[in-house]
């Protein structure tokens, strides 16, 4: 008994060996795919299901969706593959340059034909030769021409060279609650609201009207930071030197004062707590956000019984309708991704014609907005209904935001965008987390940023901080 | 004669056909990484965007930032929250074990309790450390329970404070691991002669003489198992504050473990950076198990001596009293 045992299990360990090593090999013969050919398989990376739906709800030639949604079938046989990694920690960007750096020994079915980008990372891919210029993709200027210029500029290589088309312009605005702000200021009217809020000044003395009302005047830490970090003088790096700008250090001295004012409910974004204020039970003033933000997270946050769990997106579930929107003490964006199409890809013609349908066709960004209200990159459509006086948000009491957005949009500035962004803006967030919470001094919250921004791009050698 | 001597060799060959694979499997995935690992620590070697920058040699460079950086201070991270986790964990293991194998007490479903206390060891660390974020978070349902039940003002803030987060972890470490050291104490408990306690019983020693004077010394060697074993684990501390901190070692670096901080420097492809910190733990681990062997191998020489001298007086007691 012993031995037959002992002998089935030596041979079911070299067996499991010998598969192991078999399992190195294989794979690596390959060869990038002639250009006239099309691949039957178009793989698209991003970070969450936002343009999976887009895609899925809006792309006309979608035939069928798996149910779990991993791909989507066209109706000319060609399969669609997901690859969604989160995004938080630099975690997105880290898997896609492993796969991008691999793309060339790919198989072609394996290659990455359209990947997405955010702003705070765009230039990173754009001044790469892994995307591939739109143009060489069939997208003429005026397929273009009613897209936002900064939408365009900011996936605008060194050489002038477009890489990459967006269906959103991401213009940020000031969110508040109706019901506060009358209780506050006496009146909930946008224009009103505004003239309470038109500057950081203003924007304090109403803080603490709020704050004596038992009001809190945001949720925490990180609510602010967009609207000081897209006002900066200077892109975050140069070289390998990080410059810390002063209108950082204005919102880490604004959210100091606010915390040590009880002014906030000292949450972090994305936290639960910071989704709950925002819900019926929030004591908050108002929350800034742009346009995805408002409608889809902040709407979803608002009510009562989530949409999930049979709840209606409707007066009278939580606070549904009781948010407004103004423009707030400063103009700024926040997010927005951008469609890239990867160099290699065997799909030319099917890129082309996913980035003209939905980020070109006005059509579909017009119904796009009038069914999600997402705010989406077309100018003449956007002001169409912007114009319409029938239009406006159930969800924001009636108000047309889109107008809002319109005049938003036009302010937007992205010539300080970086490569670096989203790694400043998280680990400066992450540093003075700390300091806000009385944990560390100001020097210590310098140093841990100065830690983990070595950390996180070894090319950095110095942070300079304002005087 | 001949013939047994070809008959010899040709066995030997089998032998080492049959220990190849391991050897081959070591080599592959154990030792040539190893040794690249070590090489590559005196490289600037790192991604930058999509750029790879070196391998260029730089000598010490690695090292040298490595000790200037807050090496040491995420050592001592990595101990003290060793440390909470294993302290309340052994001893709490030697008290259950003790009494799951006491005669006189008897205590009904021991196998039940045996599965139970070893349950939270079966859920992945990550899991765990997941659940216990949501717990105590800010408005989590400790906190709320904590404020409702009167024993709080205000919701305590568990993870912005330096030792609420750092006792998490130790607790965590403690919940998921006393399971584990509470069966093979008693595995080791059960190995001792039933006589001696027997023994211990008739002489009129109370329960705590039994246990100090009989049970302790006589698992000892188990014991050193365990703190070794324990203390290698703990080294490795990464799963559970990392996710519990999202990667951050929050607040104020104060729960980064050593692991974590390899992480970081592998997360942003610096091959170089991290070669130097895994280095070092190696050599930290290295020096571990060497300790570890030699107090196991001077324990076995010491007990010897020790019975040596035990029977010693013994004789003279008997000569004395003849």
């Amino acid at each position: 008994m012993k031995k037959t045992w002992k002998a089935i299990m030596s041979f079911a360990l070299i067996a499991a060996m010998a598969f192991g090593l078999a399992a190195c090999g294989g794979s690596g013969d390959s060869g990038s795919a002639d250009s006239g050919e099309q691949g039957k398989v178009l793989n698209i990376w991003c970070w969450n299901d936002e343009f999976q739906s887009r895609f899925n709800d809006y792309y006309p030639g979608v035939k069928e969706v798996a149910e779990d949604k991993s791909t989507t079938t066209l109706e000319d046989g060609t399969v669609v593959k997901w690859t969604i990694n989160p995004n938080e920690n630099n975690n997105y960007q880290d898997k896609l340059d492993e796969a991008l750096l691999k793309q060339a020994d790919a198989a072609p079915d394996d290659k990455i034909d359209i990947f997405l980008v955010e702003a705070d990372y765009a230039l990173k891919y754009v001044d790469s030769d892994y995307t591939m210029d739109v143009k060489d993709l069939g997208l003429t200027d005026d397929d273009m021409a009613q897209q936002y210029q900064y939408t365009k500029d900011i996936v605008t290589d060194s050489n002038g060279a477009i890489k990459g088309t967006t269906w959103q312009a991401t213009p940020g605005l000031f969110a508040y609650r109706r019901s506060i702000a009358k209780d506050v200021l006496g009146t909930d009217d946008p224009d009103a609201v505004q003239e309470a809020l038109a500057d950081w000044d203003k924007f304090n003395a109403v803080a603490e009207k709020a704050a004596a009302k038992g009001y809190k005047m945001l949720s925490g830490y990180d609510d602010a930071y967009r609207a000081f970090s897209n006002n900066v003088s200077a892109p975050w790096v140069d070289g390998t030197e990080v410059k810390v700008d002063p209108n950082i250090m204005k919102w880490v001295a604004q959210t100091k004062e606010f915390t040590d004012k009880g002014y906030n409910n000292k949450t972090s974004l994305w936290s639960d707590g910071w989704a709950k204020d925002q819900g019926p039970d929030g004591n908050v003033f108002g929350f800034f956000y742009s346009t995805w933000g408002i409608n889809f997270t902040l709407m979803g946050n608002s009510l009562e019984t989530p949409e999930d769990q049979g709840g209606k997106a409707e007066v009278g579930n939580g606070i549904f309708g009781d948010y407004a929107v103004c423009y707030g003490p400063e103009p700024y964006y926040w997010g927005g991704t951008w469609i890239c199409g990867a160099a290699g890809t065997d799909n030319t013609e099917l890129v082309a014609d996913v980035m003209k349908q939905l980020t070109c066709n006005a059509d579909i960004m017009k119904q796009i907005t009038l069914d999600t209200q997402d705010y989406t990159n077309n100018q003449e459509a956007m002001q169409a209904i912007a114009d319409d006086p029938e239009f406006g948000s159930d969800f924001l009491g009636g108000q047309n935001h889109i107008a809002l957005f319109v005049e938003a949009a036009k302010k937007i500035d992205m010539s300080n965008a970086g490569p670096y962004d989203q790694g400043c803006n998280e680990s400066i967030q992450g540093a003075f987390k700390d300091y806000f919470d009385g944990n560390v001094d100001m020097d210590g919250a310098k140093a841990n940023f100065e830690k983990t921004i070595k950390e996180k791009y070894p090319d950095i050698k110095t942070v300079v901080w304002p005087e | 004669m001949k013939d047994i001597k070809e008959k010899e060799i040709s066995y030997a060959k089998y032998g080492y056909l049959f220990i190849a694979p391991f050897f081959i499997a070591f080599l592959v995935f154990q030792f040539i990484p190893l040794i690249q690992t070590i090489y590559y620590s005196f490289f600037e070697y790192y991604r930058s965007g999509l750029k790879i920058i070196g391998p260029n040699p730089v000598g010490f460079a690695n090292y040298e930032a490595l000790f200037a950086s807050d090496f040491p201070k995420y050592a001592g991270n990595t101990i003290i929250m060793w440390l909470l986790g294993f302290v309340p964990q052994i001893i709490v293991s030697l008290i259950l074990a003790a009494w799951f194998t006491d005669i006189r007490l008897r205590i009904k479903g021991k196998q039940f309790f045996k599965v139970v206390i070893y349950m939270p060891n079966l859920i992945m660390a990550s899991a765990f450390a997941m659940l216990f974020f949501a717990l105590f978070s800010d408005n989590g349902p400790v906190n709320h329970a904590l404020v409702s039940a009167g024993l709080l003002e205000q919701p305590f803030r568990f993870l912005s404070s330096v030792w609420g987060t750092r006792g998490l972890v130790g607790l965590m470490n403690f919940l998921m691991w006393f399971g584990n050291t509470t069966i093979l104490l008693m595995a080791a408990v059960m190995g001792i002669n039933p006589a001696l306690f027997e023994a211990a019983e008739l002489d009129g020693c109370t329960p705590r003489q039994t246990f100090f004077r009989i049970t302790l010394p006589m698992i000892r060697p188990i014991l050193v198992y365990v703190l070794i074993t324990s203390m290698i684990g703990g080294l490795q501390m990464f799963d559970v504050p990392q996710i519990l901190t999202n990667g951050k070692g929050t607040p104020d670096r104060t729960s980064m473990t050593l692991i974590m901080y390899l992480n970081n420097h592998l997360f942003s492809k610096n091959y170089g950076m991290a070669g130097a910190v895994s280095v070092i733990l190696f050599i930290i681990a290295a020096i571990l198990c060497l300790v570890v062997y030699f107090t196991l191998n001077s324990e076995d020489d010491s007990r010897k001596i020790k019975k040596r001298d035990r029977f010693k007086p013994r004789k003279e007691a008997l000569q004395n009293n003849g």
